[in-house]
C-alpha cells in the first residue's frame, strides 16, 4: 500500500452515464476518498458491484473489480476476501440489488461478519428499468408498477442488519460528502462487516425522496447524544418509523470477523506446482 | 470355493446399515480383497428401506451383479426388496426372536439362519451392537475369519474408547460362535485373503482428495444429495492445506463465492446436483464471460425437478452442455470410474485456469456414493502437475498494457486466452463484467468488439481441442463388428459385460468416453462398426444424440432410467438383445 494515494487514483477515465445530479456521483466519490484515506491503492482494492445504476460503479472506479449478476455481489465479495485477506474488498449495490433479489445474501453476509465494506446506494426506486417500486419505496408510492401506490411497507435494512447480528450499521447521505466519506472510512476500518446505507437520490424517477426531502428530514446522529455502542439505543433509532438518520447507528467494538474465527489468514492464490507436501496422507486415510 | 461373493445388509434408515456395511467392506479391503459397494437408500433420515451391498473378490470388481449370496435382513421388507437377487443357496440372516421378524418366510431353496441378534448383543454389552453380531455371523458364513473385522471395528469405534471396541469384538465373536455351534450351517464359502494393501473410497471422496492435491483452496457449497460428501470430505481437511470451506446459504451464493475466490486467484470449486445446477446457471454465464477459472462438480441424481434425490441417473448432460442463456464456452468432463474421478478433477482445475472458463466435472450418483478398492499408488500425488495458465508476473504486466497504461484483461489473443493478473499485481488493476466488454473489461455494444470478444472466447475451446487429448478409453475386441459407447459410471458394468458376452460368443468393441465437451470425434469408429450401441442412464439418449450429431449416423440406444445403475449381467443381456434387434425399453422387475 502506498501512503501517497490520492482519491483520484481510484477514478477511471470512463465518464459516468448516471443522470446529471444523480446521488451516485457523491456516493462513489466518498468511497474513493475513504479508500485513499485508509491507505489503500487500486492494486490491492477489489470492488464488487451488482446490477442497476449502482452496478456501474466498477466501471467508473479504478481498481480490481467485478460487475456481477443481480443481487449476488455480496457472495462474490465474500469469496474474494476469504481467498485473499490482504485485499480491501468493497461491495456496492442498490436497494433493489441488496434488499430485494439479494436480501438473503445480505442477511447471511451480515451474520458471517465478513470483513468487507458494503455500500448501498438507496434511492428507493428502480432507476435503470425506468421507475418501478423498490423494496425501500414508501408505502403508497406511485410508480409504473404501482399506479395506485405500493401496498407493501418498505423493508428496514438497518433492522435486518441488526437482527442478523450486524456489527457496524451506518446511514449516510450522498450529498453530505465529507460525512459520507467519513462514514465509509469508519466502515472500512471496522473489523467485520461494515454496512453503510446511503440516501442516494434518483433525480429522474423519485420525486418523493428528493435532496430537499432529505435535507429537511435528516437527523445527524453526531449532533445528538446517540451512543453507537448502545445496542438498545440503536434499536430504538432503527425501529423508529420514518426517522431519517445519518451517522453510525450501531457498532460492536468486540466484533470478530469470520476469517479470524475460522483462522483464515493466507492468500489462497499461493499454491505449489504440484500436490502439496503431506498430500500422501490423504490417500492413507482410506486404508 | 466361491470367491466372488455378494453380501448385503438391509433394514430401515437409522438402523446403522451404512456403518455396518462399511465395517465389512473395510475389513475385506484390509484383508487384501477387492471390494465394490453399492447402496439403496431413501431420501429420509429414519425409516424406509435402505441397504448396503458389498461385492468382493480377489480379482478387481468393477460393478454390481444380479446375485446376493448372503443377506442380513433387519426387516422383513429387506427380503422382499431383494427377492430378484436372492438365488438358490443364498443365506438370509435374521433375528427370529424379533416380533417384527416372527413371520419371516425364507423363500424356497434358500438358507435361513435365525440368529438372536439382540440377545447376543445384550450379552456383549448392549442391543446397539446387534448389527455387529450379524456381521460376525455373516463373516462366519462367508468363511472370513472374524478377526479381520477387528481393525475395522477400531477404525469405527476407536474414538469411543477401548471398552466399546472390545465389546464390539465380543459381539462379532458371539455371532460367529452362534453360527458354528447353534446352527447346522455347513461352510460353503471361504474367502481367500491376500497381502495386498488397498484403499477404499467413493467418487465424491476421490474428487475431494484430488481437489486438495490440485491446489483447490476454496470451496463453497450448499448441502445436496449426492454431492454433499465432497463438502464433508473437504471440511476439516482443506484447512490443513491453507484453504477454507464455506457452507453458503444457497447455491446462488455458493457459486458466486467460488467465483469471487477464483477472481482473487485461488483455485476454487463448488459442487452440487441437478437442482443446484439450475440455480447456478445465471452465474455460470458470468463465470464464462468474465473468463474466470472455476470448477463446478455436478453429481447427478434422477431429475427433473427434485426427482429422485437418492437414485442414479445421467440426465443432466444437456443441462451441462446447453444450460444458461446465450452461448457459453465451457468444458464438461465426466469421469467413468472412481479412480478416474481423481485424474479428471486434477485436469479440471488445470483446464479451468489454462483456458479461463468454467469446467463442469460430473459424476453420477453411482460413482459418487459407492466405494471401490484401489491400490494406493492409483492416486499418484507425485504425478500431480499444476498449470496455472497465463498468470502474469509483475514484470510481464507492461506487455499487456494499452497505450494509456491500462491492463488488457480480455486481450483478443490468437489462442483466445488472455493474460490473467491476480488482484494485488501492481499496475494491472482492471474490471470485468458479465456485460459484453472490450479488451479492458469495459462495457461495450460496438458490433466489431462484440464479434471479436465472442470469437475470442470461443477460440479458447478450439485451442483446447488442438492442444489437449480429449480421448476415449477402449476395451474388448478392436476389430469387433459391434461397437458399444458409453459415458460415466457404466464403464465398470460394461467391462464386466464384455466378458459375459465373450462367453456367449459375442465380440464387442467398447469405448468409454470421459470427455463430453470437447469430446473425441468417433466418426471413424462408428463407420467401421456394423452395430453401434450407446449405453446411458437416461430416457432420451442424450449422449447418443451427440454421437448421431457428430457422426451423422443413427445409433441404437440402451437406456436405463429406473433410478438404479446397470448391472453387468443385465447389460450383457441388453447388448445381446440390441444386436439381435430385440430392443425394448428396460423392464422394471417386480
Amino acid at each position: 500500500m502506498s501512503s501517497d494515494t490520492h482519491f483520484t487514483d481510484f477514478k477511471s477515465d470512463k465518464q459516468p452515464t448516471w443522470c446529471p445530479g444523480c446521488g451516485d456521483f457523491g456516493t462513489m466519490n466518498g468511497m474513493m476518498k475513504a479508500l485513499a484515506e485508509t491507505g489503500n491503492d487500486p492494486d490491492n482494492t477489489f470492488v464488487v458491484a451488482g446490477i442497476g445504476c449502482s452496478g456501474k460503479i466498477g466501471t467508473y472506479m479504478h481498481s480490481y473489480a467485478l460487475h456481477g449478476v443481480h443481487g449476488r455481489a455480496l457472495p462474490v465479495g465474500t469469496g474474494v476476501k476469504l481467498a485473499n485477506p490482504d485485499l480491501e474488498v468493497m461491495v456496492a449495490g442498490g436497494d433493489g440489488d441488496g434488499y430485494s433479489i439479494g436480501v438473503g445474501h445480505f442477511i447471511h453476509a451480515v451474520r458471517r461478519n465478513i470483513d468487507i465494506t458494503y455500500v448501498v446506494m438507496d434511492n428507493r426506486i428502480y432507476g435503470l428499468t425506468k421507475g418501478q417500486a423498490s423494496p425501500t419505496s414508501r408505502q403508497g408510492f406511485e410508480t409504473a408498477t404501482s399506479p395506485d401506490g405500493t401496498v407493501e411497507p418498505p423493508v428496514n435494512p438497518q433492522a435486518l442488519a441488526l437482527a442478523a447480528g450486524g456489527t457496524f450499521i451506518a446511514q449516510s447521505f450522498s450529498s453530505d460528502s465529507q460525512r459520507h466519506a467519513d462514514l465509509v472510512q469508519r466502515a472500512i476500518e471496522h473489523d467485520g462487516f461494515g454496512f453503510v446505507n446511503v440516501y442516494s437520490p434518483c433525480v429522474t424517477f423519485n420525486d418523493v425522496d428528493t435532496y430537499d426531502y432529505f435535507r429537511d428530514s435528516i437527523v445527524n446522529l453526531d449532533e445528538t447524544d446517540h451512543d453507537p455502542g448502545n445496542y438498545e439505543a440503536a434499536k430504538d433509532r432503527i425501529m423508529d418509523p420514518g426517522a431519517e438518520h445519518i451517522g453510525v447507528l450501531y457498532q460492536n467494538e468486540d466484533s470478530v470477523p469470520f476469517s479470524e474465527r475460522e483462522g483464515i489468514d493466507r492468500n489462497m492464490a499461493d499454491i505449489p506446482d504440484g500436490a502439496p507436501e503431506r498430500a500422501d496422507r490423504l490417500v492413507r486415510e482410506f486404508y | 470355493m466361491v470367491n466372488d461373493l455378494n453380501w448385503a445388509i438391509g433394514g430401515e434408515a437409522g438402523d446403522g446399515i451404512d456403518s455396518t456395511g462399511k465395517i465389512f467392506a473395510r475389513a475385506l479391503s484390509r484383508a487384501g480383497r477387492h471390494v465394490f459397494t453399492s447402496k439403496d437408500f431413501a431420501s429420509r433420515i429414519r425409516g424406509g428401506y435402505t441397504a448396503y451391498k458389498v461385492r468382493t473378490a480377489v480379482e478387481r470388481v468393477e460393478s454390481v451383479v444380479d446375485r446376493l449370496d448372503i443377506l442380513i435382513a433387519l426387516t422383513e421388507r429387506t427380503i422382499d426388496e431383494n427377492l430378484d437377487e436372492l438365488k438358490e443357496g443364498s443365506v438370509i440372516i435374521y433375528d427370529g426372536e424379533q416380533t417384527t421378524m416372527a413371520d419371516v418366510e425364507v423363500p424356497e431353496g434358500m438358507i435361513g439362519l435365525e440368529i438372536p441378534l439382540n440377545s447376543l448383543a445384550e450379552k456383549a454389552g448392549g442391543a446397539i451392537m446387534r448389527n455387529v453380531v450379524a456381521l460376525g455371523a455373516a463373516s462366519e458364513v462367508a468363511g472370513f475369519p472374524v478377526e479381520y473385522l477387528d481393525e475395522a471395528l477400531v477404525k469405527r469405534f476407536g474414538e469411543k474408547g477401548e471398552a466399546i471396541v472390545s465389546n464390539n469384538r465380543e459381539a462379532a465373536r458371539l455371532g460367529r460362535d452362534f453360527v458354528r455351534e447353534e446352527t447346522d450351517y455347513s461352510e460353503e464359502f471361504s474367502l481367500e485373503t491376500t497381502d495386498e494393501d488397498y484403499v477404499l473410497l467413493n467418487g465424491d471422496e476421490a474428487i475431494g482428495m484430488a481437489a486438495i492435491a490440485a491446489g483447490c483452496r476454496f470451496y463453497a457449497g450448499y448441502p445436496i444429495t449426492p454431492a454433499t460428501d465432497i463438502m464433508e470430505y473437504l471440511t476439516g481437511r482443506i484447512e490443513a492445506f491453507g484453504g477454507a470451506v464455506v457452507q453458503a446459504e444457497d447455491e446462488l451464493s455458493a457459486i458466486n463465492m467460488a467465483l469471487g475466490a477464483a477472481r482473487a486467484g485461488a483455485r476454487a470449486m463448488t459442487a452440487t446436483s441437478g437442482p443446484g445446477i439450475d440455480l447456478m446457471s445465471e452465474t455460470f454465464g458470468l463465470v464464462a464471460t468474465s473468463e474466470t477459472p472455476l470448477v463446478i462438480a455436478n453429481v447427478m441424481r434422477s431429475g427433473p425437478s427434485t426427482g429422485m434425490p437418492t437414485k442414479q441417473e445421467q440426465g443432466d448432460l444437456n443441462a451441462m452442455l446447453y444450460g444458461g442463456h446465450g452461448e457459453i464456452p465451457r468444458f464438461v468432463l465426466a469421469p467413468t470410474t472412481i479412480g478416474e474421478c481423481f485424474d479428471r478433477t486434477v485436469e479440471a482445475f488445470n483446464l479451468a485456469e489454462k483456458y479461463q472458463l468454467p469446467v463442469y466435472l460430473t459424476a453420477d450418483l453411482a460413482l459418487a456414493v459407492t466405494e471401490q478398492t484401489y491400490s494406493p499408488e492409483r492416486f499418484d500425488m507425485e504425478g500431480v502437475e499444476i498449470d496455472r495458465g497465463k498468470v502474469v508476473d509483475p514484470d510481464e504486466v507492461e506487455e499487456w498494457l494499452d497505450e494509456k497504461g491500462r491492463f488488457k484483461a480480455h486481450a483478443a489473443t490468437e489462442d483466445g486466452v488472455s493474460p490473467r493478473a491476480l488482484p494485488g499485481t501492481p499496475d494491472a488493476a482492471h474490471m470485468t463484467t458479465g456485460l459484453e466488454h472490450d479488451e479492458l473489461g469495459r462495457r461495450t455494444e460496438e458490433e466489431d468488439v462484440r464479434v471479436e470478444q465472442v470469437q475470442k472466447r470461443q477460440r479458447k475451446v478450439d485451442t483446447a481441442r488442438d492442444r489437449e487429448a480429449f480421448d476415449y478409453r477402449e476395451f474388448g475386441d478392436p476389430d469387433a463388428e459391434t461397437l458399444v459407447i458409453s459415458w460415466g459410471s457404466n464403464e465398470g458394468a460394461m467391462r464386466e459385460a464384455l466378458g459375459m458376452l465373450d462367453d456367449r460368443g459375442i465380440d464387442v468393441r467398447f469405448l468409454s468416453v470421459p470427455y463430453i465437451y470437447p469430446r473425441p470425434d468417433l466418426t471413424d469408429e462408428v463407420e467401421a462398426a456394423e452395430d453401434v450401441i450407446v449405453v446411458e442412464c437416461n430416457a432420451t439418449g442424450q449422449f447418443a444424440d451427440l454421437i448421431e450429431h457428430d457422426t451423422l449416423t443413427r445409433v441404437q440406444r440402451v437406456m436405463k432410467y429406473t433410478g438404479v445403475r446397470f448391472k453387468a449381467d443385465e447389460l450383457a443381456d441388453e447388448i445381446e438383445g440390441a444386436i439381435a434387434g430385440e430392443r425394448a425399453p428396460p423392464e422394471v422387475k417386480r
